[in-house]
């Protein structure tokens, strides 16, 4: 390895080394430092969508992405203060307010990222008004159910599909408050193109995407498959 | 030491979260140590009292009656808890928002009733146009979300609000637990 490969920088004080093109999210992992994430799963590219990861680096006023901010030499990073947590709940209070979190009778109520990100940020309520807008269920796959009501545009079942399935049958319509996940070209799930992998489901975070044999019986999600996947096709 | 006065309201929920709040059993003998109810469902009187020093409302703010009631509580009373996730986040009687009461009130009332269909009007108080958080109408002292909050949680919250000590409410709740 050249020297130049090697990048030495501070992450909340800690010495750390990293390999250059490392983002701060993995080289802050690899040394157990923890940085909340939501649009973020091993084993899929990074989007920058959720900026739950916000971290402040000094010598420069902007909070930036740790998922795609590379690690540069001598850099130094802050993963906790007040400021960053200010923010970060802010963000989980917004995703709260935009759509209709209904955790409670929610078929991922237990096992679903956003509610367990509010309780670890200390979440208790939400400050801004709930918008409840009017958002369709598509219930018309055999196997699976898409509930926008809990989606908070991670845009990982898009990504998973596309760059791990290959069939590229989820994406994005609309912009800003408007954008739903669609199949297709905004057809119903179960007459899409859909290959019926369930892949997406499974790194739904929330109770957006589930699966209907779920239903009632708590869903817990299995996103670690991907990353033994992509080993396995690495190997082959 | 004078015993602290508890109130507890019912605005719109289920009455889970006063179910769950008797599911503390014998603590309750502990807890009546420290205070007396005062104003509750499960006790006979009939008036919200000037002075309360800790009020529990459960459920959300639906109809213009919950409102005078959550308004008159604040007043009253030197801490008010937000109880459960209907009073917390609106919650299930919120999901009517997204669809608006004329709808809710026709399924129930007309399209469902198989005889004498109308919606009533008198005596019952009206719907507001959407179901919301105690706290988008009036302060709120202490949030303790849950559907419901677990006796364990109202035991440990009770006590801490007793005392006046710090309350972690994130460490023994969330939303939907």
């Amino acid at each position: 390895m050249n020297d130049a490969d090697v990048k030495t920088l501070e992450i909340d004080g800690h010495q750390i080394s990293a390999r250059r093109g490392q983002t701060i999210l993995e080289v802050a992992r690899e040394n157990n430092i923890d940085i909340p994430t939501l649009c973020h799963l091993d084993g899929l590219s990074e989007v920058g969508a959720c900026r739950l990861c916000l971290v402040e680096i000094k010598g420069s006023n902007k909070l930036q992405p740790a998922c795609v901010t590379a690690v540069f030499e001598s850099m130094s990073v802050i993963t906790d203060s007040d400021r960053l947590n200010r923010h970060r709940r802010t963000i989980l209070e917004l995703l709260f307010a935009e759509r209709n979190h209904i955790c409670s009778v929610c078929v991922a109520n237990g096992h679903c990222e956003l509610q367990t990100l509010a309780q670890q940020q200390g979440v208790t309520h939400i400050r801004f008004p709930y918008r409840y807008p009017e958002l369709p269920v598509d219930a018309s796959h055999e196997r699976f159910t898409a509930d926008h009501n809990r989606c908070i545009l991670c845009t990982r079942c898009v990504r998973v599909c596309a760059e791990v399935e290959g069939a590229h049958v989820w994406d994005v319509s609309g912009r800003g408050i408007n954008s739903l996940v669609i199949t297709d070209l905004n057809q119903d799930w179960g007459s899409s193109s859909c290959t019926r992998c369930g892949k997406c489901v499974q790194v739904c975070p929330t109770g957006a995407l589930f699966d209907k044999s779920k239903i009632g019986s708590g869903h817990p999600k299995y996103p670690d498959f991907l990353v033994n996947l992509n080993l396995m096709r690495e190997a082959r | 030491m004078s015993k602290l006065k508890l109130a507890t309201a019912w605005l719109d929920g289920c009455s889970g979260c006063h179910m769950s709040f008797l599911d503390m059993d014998e603590r309750l003998l502990a807890l009546a140590e420290l205070v007396d109810v005062v104003y509750s469902p499960i006790v006979d009187a009939k008036q919200f009292p000037d002075d309360v020093d800790i009020a529990l409302v459960e459920g959300a703010v639906a109809s213009v009656d919950d409102e005078k009631k959550i308004r008159k509580i604040r007043a009253h009373s030197r801490t008010l808890v937000a109880m459960g996730d209907c009073a917390v986040a609106g919650n299930v009687p919120s999901m009517r928002n997204p669809i608006g009461p004329e709808a809710i009130l026709n399924r129930a009332y007309i399209e469902n009733a198989s005889a004498q269909a109308q919606i009533p009007c008198v005596i019952v108080p009206q719907l507001l146009r959407k179901v919301r958080p105690i706290h988008e109408f009036v302060k709120v002292d202490v949030f303790l979300p849950g559907c419901p909050p677990s006796a364990d949680t109202f035991h440990s919250a009770l006590t801490a609000l007793a005392a006046g000590a710090e309350l972690d409410v994130s460490a023994l709740t969330r939303f939907g637990a």
